[in-house]
C-alpha cells in the first residue's frame, strides 16, 4: 500500500487502532445481554422462598418439598433417632462440621443439626426434634433413600452408595459432607420458611 | 441506482406499514400529550400510581392483568414501589390469585402475577396498549410513532372519554354509543366519572384525568422495559454512529491509495 | 477456488505445513478471504454482508429464545411475555428477533433487484442465481413458522390461511394439508412442528449461503459493468481487482454499522412498526381478526395469489381445459409460487447479451417499472380484496409475468445496447480519472460512485 498519501503512518495507525478497538467495544456490548439473557430471569430470582406447611407431619415420617429445583427432606425424628445421633462421637465422623447455613461452621452435634419442636437452643430427645435438609448427595447429586435406610438408620444413596446417619450425617461410603442445611426458620409452630 | 433504490423504498416502506396497520383500526382517537411519547419520552411516575390506583379500584372489577407480575410494581424504571409497598398493596386490596397445587384461591405473593379475570367476559388489559393502535400517519406509514407513539394509550383514553351517553338495546343486552369504538357500539358501560377515585396526591380526578392516567399505566403494564428499551436505542445508535465514522475514515484511507492511482496522479508501485 | 489468477496461501513454518498437509483449512479461509473482488463494486454491493450478518443475528438470538420458550398452546403466548418482562434483556432480544426478520427481507429484496438490474443471473452465474433463489424461499418458510411461535391472533390465522393454500391443490390437497398440520385443524402439534421447522431451516440457509458463496467465488463475482475480469495474466486481473480483505470487508462493515444504526432506530424506539397489533392477543380459534394481513415482506406475492380470482379469464380458460380441476382457488396458487418461479428463470428467459442494466435503454425503463410493479403490489397486498383493488392487483401481476416471461426475452431481440468499457480497470480509472466528462467516460456517467 502507498504511504504517499499520507505521510503520518502514527495517524494512519492510530485510526486503525481506534477503529479495531471500537469493534471489540461494539461486540462486546452485544455480547453481554446475549450471555446474560441465560442467567435467572426476575421470576426465578424472586422465587427464592417457599413457605412449608408441616403441621401433618407426624413422628417418624418424612416430607420432601420441591424448592428452587432441589428436595428438602422434613423429617420428624424419633426419640430413638436422635439418640443414636447422640451416641456417635464426633471423631467417628468423616465430616465433623454440622454443614448448617443458619449457623456458619460448627461441629456436627445433634444440636447444631436438629430444629426443637419446642423452640429451644438444646434438644431433649423425648421431645423429638425437625431435621430439615436439602435431599441431594454431597458426591454426585443424587436423591438418597430415607425412612432408615442404610447402615446407620439414616438415609442411603444408591448411586455409589453413600450412607448417612439419623442426623443425616456422612458415615461410608464416597459422599464427602454431611447432607446440608439450607437456610430455614419456623414462622410459628406449623409452617417454615424456606430461604 | 441506489438513490433511486432508496426512494423507492422508503416508499413502499410507506405503503406497507399503513396497509399492515389497517387492522386495530378504530374511529376518532385523540392525540394526547403522554409523557412518555417520543424517543425522549419517560413514564410519569406518579401518572403510573394513579393510573393502578384507577384500574384496582375501577377496572379490575371485570378486567384482567394477568400476564403482569405483582413485583414488576417494584421494578425500575415503571411504578417505583418498594417491595414493602407491593405487599401491602397486595394485603390491602385483597388479591388472591387461582393456585393449581392447592386447587384453591390463596393470597398473592408478590411473585404471582396480577389475577386474571374473565368474570364478564371483559378482555385482558395486560397487553391492550400494544393491541390497539390509533395512529397510521403521516401517509399511512406510521411513522409519527416515532414522535407520538403508537396511539394504543391514546386509543385507551380516547374510548374512556368518548361515550356519547347513548345507549341502545340489542338483543336484551344494552350497547353504549361511543366514538372510539369500532363500530360505535361498545358493551362497557361508561366506567368512569368524575371523582371515581380520591388521588393520595391531591390531584383532580376528573374523567378525562383518570382516562389518561389509567391508559398511561395500561401502557406501563404492556411495555415495562420501555424506558431500558429506548436507552437500548440511543446506546446502540451513539456506539455504532461512532463506529461508522471511524469505518468511513478507515476506508476512506485505505482506498486513498488506489484511487489516487486511478486518477494517474499517482505511478503504480 | 477462483478462476481468477492470484495468490494462493503458502504455508511456511513447519507448523502450517504439518497442518496444511493434513487439513488445508488455513488455505481456504485464506482463498475465501483474499478473493479478487471487481473493484468498481458500488454500494448495491454491502447487501450480501448485511445478509450474511442477519442470518448469524437471527440464529443467535433465536437460540436464546428458545430457551426461554414453551411450543404448547396454552403456554407460548404466556412463554413469549416471559421473555418480554422477566428474562433478562429478553424484551431486546425478542424485539431484535422480531425486527430483524424485517431487516433480513428488505436486504434480501435490494439484494435480488441489484442483481436483477446488473444481470448478475447472467452466464456463468445462474447456480448462483438458483441457490439464491432457493435461500430466499427457504427464508419466507422460516420467516413463516416463525411468526406462528408468539401464538397470537395473526399468528394463528396466518398459519391458518397459508396452510389453506395446500389444502387448494387438487386431489391430494386436503391430505396434504392435514399432514403439514398434524390435524384438522392449527393446534398443538402444528405449534410443535413449526418451532422443529423453524430452528432446522436456518441452518440448511447457512448451508446454502457457503454454496452461494462458494459458486460466485467459482465464477468471481459480478459489477457495476457487467464486463468480467481478465484473466488471461495476473497482472492484468489485479489491474481489475482489489483482495477482499481488506478494501470490500471495511467498506461493507462501513455499511452495515450505518444499517444497523437505522436497525436500533427502530428497535429501540418503535419496535412494534412493522408488526401487527393483533399479535398482542392470544390466538383464539373462535374468532377472526377483520383484516388477516401477512407480514409485509410476503404482501407481493400475497397480491398475486388474491388476484386470479374466477372472473378472470385466464383462470376461467384453465378451469374449463381442466375440467375443474384448477378452479380460482388453485389457479391462485399456481400464480403465487409461479412468480417465484419466473424470476428464478430470469437467466434463461433473458436473451440479452449484455450484462448489465446500466448499459440496456430500453431494459432501464422495464426495470423500474418492475421496481414499481413490486411496490404498488405489497401495496395492493395489504388492501381488502373488494373495490378496485383487485384490479390493481391483477394488472401489476400481469406485469410480473410479462416482464419475465414476454419483455426480457424480446428485449434481448430488439435493443440496441450501449458501448460498455472495455475492462474494469477502464471503467474505475474513468470514473476516479482526471478525464471526468469526456466522452470516453459517457457510459459511466450515469452511475452511482463505485466502492465509496
Amino acid at each position: 500500500m502507498s504511504h504517499a498519501e499520507d505521510p503520518s503512518g502514527d495517524r494512519r495507525d492510530f485510526l486503525y487502532y481506534a477503529t479495531a478497538g471500537t469493534g471489540v467495544v461494539v461486540a462486546g456490548a452485544a455480547a453481554w445481554p446475549l450471555v446474560n439473557s441465560m442467567n435467572p430471569s426476575a421470576d426465578t430470582r424472586a422465587a427464592s422462598t417457599l413457605r412449608v406447611d408441616v403441621s401433618g407431619v407426624a413422628e417418624g415420617t418424612q416430607l420432601t418439598v420441591l424448592f428452587l429445583g432441589k428436595p428438602i427432606f422434613i423429617r420428624r425424628s424419633t426419640p430413638d433417632e436422635i439418640e443414636a445421633a447422640q451416641a456417635v462421637e464426633l471423631s467417628e465422623l468423616p465430616d465433623a462440621d454440622a454443614r448448617n447455613e443458619n449457623i456458619g461452621t460448627a461441629e456436627a452435634t445433634v444440636a447444631n443439626r436438629f430444629v426443637s419442636p419446642t423452640g429451644g437452643e438444646e434438644i431433649d430427645p423425648s421431645a423429638g426434634g425437625w431435621l430439615i435438609m436439602q435431599g441431594v448427595c454431597t458426591h454426585l447429586g443424587c436423591v438418597p433413600l430415607g425412612n432408615g435406610a442404610g447402615d446407620f438408620g439414616g438415609w442411603f444413596c444408591p448411586c455409589h452408595g453413600s450412607h448417612y446417619d439419623t442426623a443425616g450425617r456422612i458415615r461410608r461410603g464416597p459422599a464427602p459432607q454431611n447432607l446440608p442445611i439450607p437456610t430455614v426458620e419456623f414462622i410459628d409452630e406449623s409452617t417454615i420458611l424456606l430461604g | 441506482m441506489l438513490r433511486k433504490l432508496a426512494i423507492s423504498t422508503a416508499a413502499a416502506l410507506a405503503l406497507l406499514t399503513g396497509a399492515a396497520q389497517a387492522a386495530g383500526e378504530g374511529g376518532h382517537v385523540t392525540n394526547y400529550a403522554f409523557s412518555f411519547d417520543g424517543p425522549f419520552g419517560t413514564f410519569d411516575q406518579d401518572q403510573l400510581q394513579r393510573g393502578l390506583q384507577v384500574y384496582t379500584q375501577i377496572c379490575s372489577g371485570c378486567h384482567g392483568l394477568q400476564y403482569v407480575p405483582l413485583r414488576s410494581l417494584a421494578a425500575e424504571g415503571g411504578i417505583g414501589w418498594s417491595e414493602d409497598e407491593v405487599r401491602a398493596y397486595i394485603e390491602q386490596n385483597f388479591i388472591e390469585v387461582y393456585d393449581e397445587d392447592l386447587q384453591d384461591w390463596r393470597p398473592a405473593v408478590p411473585n404471582d402475577n396480577f389475577p386474571a379475570n374473565d368474570s364478564v367476559g371483559a378482555p385482558d388489559l395486560s397487553l391492550m396498549a400494544k393491541a390497539r393502535l390509533g395512529f397510521h400517519g403521516p401517509w399511512g406509514t406510521g411513522l409519527n410513532a416515532l414522535v407520538n407513539g403508537i396511539g394504543g394509550p391514546e386509543y385507551i383514553a380516547s374510548l374512556l372519554t368518548h361515550y356519547t351517553g347513548e345507549e341502545v338495546e340489542q338483543y336484551g343486552t344494552y350497547l353504549y354509543e361511543n366514538e372510539t369504538f369500532e363500530g360505535g357500539l361498545i358493551s362497557m358501560a361508561p366506567p368512569l366519572w368524575d371523582d371515581a377515585v380520591e388521588y393520595a396526591d391531591g390531584t383532580p380526578a376528573t374523567v378525562d384525568q383518570m382516562a389518561q392516567d389509567v391508559a398511561a399505566f395500561l401502557m406501563w403494564a404492556a411495555e415495562p422495559h420501555m424506558m431500558a428499551r429506548k436507552q437500548m436505542g440511543f446506546v446502540a445508535i451513539i456506539i455504532l454512529g461512532i463506529f461508522s465514522v471511524l469505518l468511513y475514515l478507515t476506508n476512506k484511507r485505505l482506498w486513498a491509495p488506489v484511487k489516487a492511482r486511478a486518477k494517474g496522479t499517482q505511478p503504480a508501485e | 477456488m477462483s478462476g481468477i489468477p492470484h495468490d494462493h496461501y503458502e504455508p511456511k513454518s513447519r507448523g502450517e505445513k504439518w497442518l496444511h498437509r493434513r487439513l488445508p483449512i488455513v488455505s481456504l479461509l485464506y482463498d475465501t478471504l483474499m478473493i479478487p473482488t471487481p473493484k468498481n463494486l458500488n454500494w448495491m454491493w454491502i447487501w450480501g454482508i448485511v445478509l450474511v450478518f442477519c442470518l448469524v443475528m437471527q440464529i443467535i438470538t433465536g437460540v436464546l429464545l428458545v430457551m426461554h420458550y414453551t411450543p404448547h398452546v396454552d403456554m407460548a403466548f404466556a412463554s413469549i411475555e416471559h421473555i418480554m418482562r422477566d428474562v433478562n434483556a429478553g424484551w431486546a432480544i425478542r424485539y431484535i428477533h422480531m425486527n430483524g426478520a424485517s431487516l433480513f427481507f428488505i436486504a434480501v429484496y435490494l439484494h435480488i433487484f441489484r442483481g436483477l438490474y446488473y444481470g448478475s443471473y447472467k452466464a456463468p452465474r445462474e447456480v448462483t442465481w438458483i441457490i439464491g433463489m432457493l435461500i430466499y424461499v427457504l427464508m419466507m418458510g422460516t420467516a413463516f413458522l416463525g411468526y406462528v411461535l408468539p401464538w397470537g391472533q395473526m399468528s394463528f390465522w396466518g398459519a391458518t390461511v397459508i396452510t389453506g393454500l395446500f389444502g387448494a391443490i387438487p386431489f391430494i390437497g386436503e391430505s396434504i394439508q392435514t399432514w403439514l398440520l398434524g390435524g384438522p385443524a392449527v393446534d398443538n402439534a402444528t405449534l410443535n412442528r413449526f418451532l422443529s421447522l423453524h430452528y432446522l431451516l436456518p441452518f440448511l440457509i447457512l448451508g446454502l449461503v457457503i454454496v452461494h458463496v462458494w459458486a460466485f467465488h467459482t465464477t468471481g463475482n459480478n459489477n457495476p459493468t457487467g464486463v468480467e475480469v481478465r484473466r488471461t495474466s495476473k497482472k492484468e486481473a489485479e489491474a481489475d481487482t482489489l483482495p477482499f480483505w481488506p478494501y470490500f470487508v471495511i467498506k461493507d462493515l462501513f455499511a452495515l454499522a450505518v444499517v444497523l444504526v437505522l436497525f436500533f432506530a427502530v428497535t429501540g424506539f418503535m419496535p412494534n412498526l412493522l408488526g401487527h397489533p393483533d399479535n398482542y392477543i392470544e390466538a383464539n380459534p373462535l374468532v377472526t381478526p377483520a383484516h388477516i394481513v401477512p407480514e409485509w415482506y410476503f404482501l407481493p406475492f400475497y397480491a398475486i395469489l388474491r388476484a386470479f380470482d374466477q372472473e378472470v379469464w385466464v383462470v376461467i380458460i384453465a378451469d374449463t381445459l381442466t375440467g375443474g380441476i384448477v378452479d380460482a382457488k388453485f389457479f391462485g396458487v399456481i400464480a403465487m409460487f409461479g412468480a417465484i418461479l419466473v424470476m428464478a428463470l430470469a437467466p434463461w428467459l433473458d436473451t440479452s447479451s449484455v450484462r448489465s442494466g446500466r448499459f440496456r435503454p430500453m431494459f432501464k425503463w422495464w426495470f423500474w417499472l418492475l421496481v414499481v410493479d413490486f411496490m404498488v403490489l405489497m401495496w395492493v397486498g395489504a388492501r381488502p380484496a373488494e373495490g378496485i383493488y383487485p384490479y390493481i392487483a391483477l394488472i401489476g401481476s400481469t406485469y410480473w409475468f410479462a416482464y419475465f416471461l414476454v419483455i426480457l426475452p424480446l428485449l434481448g431481440v430488439i435493443e440496441k445496447p450501449l458501448p460498455q468499457p472495455a475492462t474494469i480497470e477502464e471503467d474505475f480509472n474513468d470514473h476516479y480519472g482526471g478525464d471526468h466528462g469526456t466522452p470516453g467516460s459517457g457510459t459511466a456517467a450515469s452511475a452511482p460512485s463505485p466502492a465509496e
